[in-house]
């Protein structure tokens, strides 16, 4: 019954659009417009790129400050190749999600030569050289601060244009489902099992024999291939690159989503990511009405997140189990009664 | 020959704020293992105080202010929000995340996001004449202010009471408590005395840059996060070589090279200390 539920989510997921429902007050068009289908499509990426990221954070516990270069290598790398050298888009993505797992590699391989919070430090300084190239614009390449729009020229005919939104949403999800079949696989097999071991304890891995360098290379470059992957569905869905992906508050907000949401569980991060995503938009798109620094989201997200680490330490995964024995009280005196 | 001169000047110059935006963020790394996300806002809190009162108590003062508002923030930051949180070290670096995001759009909200012009003490307009090369006088300004923090805080981590609760704090906390010395005290000295430093070095950079944004503790900060890495995490005279070598090498790369590649150059000097001394210049245990 319960295994049920995703594959009943999953489902309603997917007619969605043939819904033509309004959702007054969180959508502003009904559900099949190409707007909400918009951002739903948004909100669903940054799903998978939360749970990617989870992977690494919440299962290995390497807080990686760098997660965006990977990200910004498939949203610039697909854009670049797409719309500089006319490559059709699935050649694009299949040249460019390797090449970021090679880059992966190599990086992760110097940076987790360090641990703990020095990892955390190098990761950042890695990615800040993206943002730095992003920004410097070599070769006319990345378009500088402005962005590098996607040429529809190299793009399949049924990801062009507004009408064809609802494609572009199933194509999100689709990498939201990719994602959470990667993850709950490595979870499910004995890598899974040893990357928490090593959160919990790095020693006791490398008792055992087992290399904890490997195994967080592994999980690294597992992790950044899928952040790669995210970045060249993101380009399509917001039909460009820009150099926000590259950023270090880029990555900072994937940590608010899997911590918001819950790191290290099953679908936390997907709920933190959809939900992080889902009120950055609307909050964007409500800021001229709201007085002072709400009208700022980044205000309103911060102060959320701060309040989750106190108050939900769990994030919302973890809400469920402390409204059970609240719910529990309550059923027992109306079972004592009948 | 002029212009390595100015060039020379300029880096060491930019390593005076490196050093003393990295000095706090060792010490606090140091002592307390936290990693200050919020450290770019102490920056930017001692850059906006002093902005906005100066027109109102004249510019020496306002610095002043400036840098009380700044450690007044690191000691709240430490009481508020860092201290709940005790020995949960991944939150409280989650905590200090969260304050950045915020703090920067709670600067916007209030200044805009925009860039303001900074004022600055008039000497700083003028040029030096230093072996042929015209260097502007705030070069000076920015390594004296360095040289004298430096040398005061090693005074006060040497001489004072409290400094030596620190360094035997960095070198091992465990030992420290279990002598019966209250660490948590020098927990917030120390958030206090980044906050002042951070908010120093924002000014200071006000000044440099001729102007100030919400978002420019971010990027400096950045920087200083290689600096602290580079020069071993928990030493001061560590951070104080590594700024130097950095900022130097940005400068020079940045003139002769392609532009922005010293700020790659940067990262690849970080990657090849990592790969010989993964504990940085100063650091001793070996962390992998």
């Amino acid at each position: 019954m319960k295994r049920s539920v995703p594959l009943v989510l999953l489902l309603a997921a997917i007619v969605l659009p043939w819904s033509a429902l309004s959702v007054p007050g969180l959508f502003d068009g009904p559900l099949n417009s190409p707007g909400t289908l918009q951002l739903l499509a948004v909100c669903l990426v940054f799903g998978g790129l939360a749970l990617g990221y989870d992977l690494l954070f919440g299962r290995a516990g390497l807080l990686s400050f760098g997660h965006a270069l990977h990200i910004a290598g498939g949203a610039y790398g697909v854009d670049i190749l797409v719309s500089h050298y006319g490559w059709p888009l699935w050649t694009a993505i299949a040249v460019t999600v390797p090449a970021v797992a090679t880059l992966a590699a190599l990086l992760g391989s110097v940076a987790l030569k360090t641990s703990g919070i020095a990892f955390s430090m190098v990761t950042l300084a890695f990615a800040q050289v993206g943002h730095i190239l992003v920004n410097r614009d070599p070769g006319g390449l990345t378009g500088g601060e402005e962005g590098l729009p996607l040429a529809t020229a190299g793009l399949p005919g049924g990801l062009v244009g507004v009408v064809n939104t609802v494609n572009l949403y199933w194509f999100a999800l689709a990498f939201l489902v990719v994602t959470v079949l990667v993850v709950h696989a490595v979870d499910r097999a004995p890598l899974g099992r040893t990357l928490i071991g090593l959160r919990d304890d790095e020693r006791r891995i490398a008792v055992v024999g087992l290399s904890p360098y490997r195994l967080k290379l592994l999980a690294f470059v597992v992790s950044g291939a899928l952040a790669a992957l995210g970045g060249a569905v993101y380009v399509l869905v917001a039909g460009g690159a820009s150099p926000h992906v590259a950023s270090s508050e880029f990555t900072l907000a994937l940590i608010v989503m899997a911590v918001l949401g819950g790191a290290g569980t099953r679908w936390g991060a997907v709920a933190g990511g959809i939900l992080y995503a889902f009120l950055d938009q609307r909050l964007a798109h409500l800021g001229g009405r709201l007085p002072g620094p709400l009208g700022q989201p980044l205000f309103v997200l911060g102060t959320l997140f701060i309040l989750a680490v106190y108050f939900v330490p769990g994030g919302l995964a973890g809400l469920r189990a402390r409204v059970e024995p609240i719910r529990r009280a309550l059923r027992r005196p109306a079972e004592a009664a009948s | 020959m002029s212009t390595v001169v100015l060039l020379a000047l300029t880096g060491l110059g930019l390593a005076a704020l490196y050093f003393l935006i990295a000095s706090g963020l060792s010490l606090v790394f140091g002592l307390a293992g936290v990693l200050n996300f919020a450290h770019g806002l102490f920056l930017s809190v001692g850059a906006y105080v002093t902005w906005w009162s100066a027109p109102h108590l004249g510019l020496p003062l306002a610095v002043v202010a400036g840098v009380v508002a700044a450690a007044a923030t690191g000691a709240l930051v430490e009481l508020a929000m860092i201290r709940p949180l005790y020995a949960r070290h991944t939150e409280q670096v989650l905590v200090t995340v969260g304050l950045s995001l915020a703090g920067v759009a709670l600067l916007q909200s209030i200044w805009g996001a925009d860039a303001r012009v900074f004022p600055a003490f008039a000497f700083t307009g003028n040029v030096t004449t230093v072996l042929g090369a015209q260097v502007p006088d705030d070069r000076f300004l920015l390594i004296g202010a360095a040289v004298l923090v430096l040398a005061g805080l090693l005074a006060f981590l040497r001489f004072t009471r409290y400094g030596l609760v620190i360094r035997a704090g960095v070198e091992n906390r465990t030992m420290v408590k279990a002598l019966g010395i209250d660490v948590r005290n020098a927990f917030t000295l120390v958030f206090a005395i980044g906050g002042a430093l951070a908010g120093l070095a924002g000014i200071l950079g006000g000044m440099y840059f001729t102007s100030i944004s919400p978002g420019q503790g971010g990027s400096l900060l950045i920087f200083a996060f290689i600096v602290v890495v580079i020069g071993g995490l928990g030493s001061v005279t560590g951070s104080a070589v590594a700024a130097v070598v950095v900022g130097l090498l940005q400068q020079f790369v940045n003139y002769y090279g392609a532009s922005g590649a010293g700020d790659v150059s940067v990262v690849a000097l970080l990657a090849i200390v990592l790969l010989l001394r993964p504990a940085g210049i100063a650091g001793k245990a070996a962390t992998a």
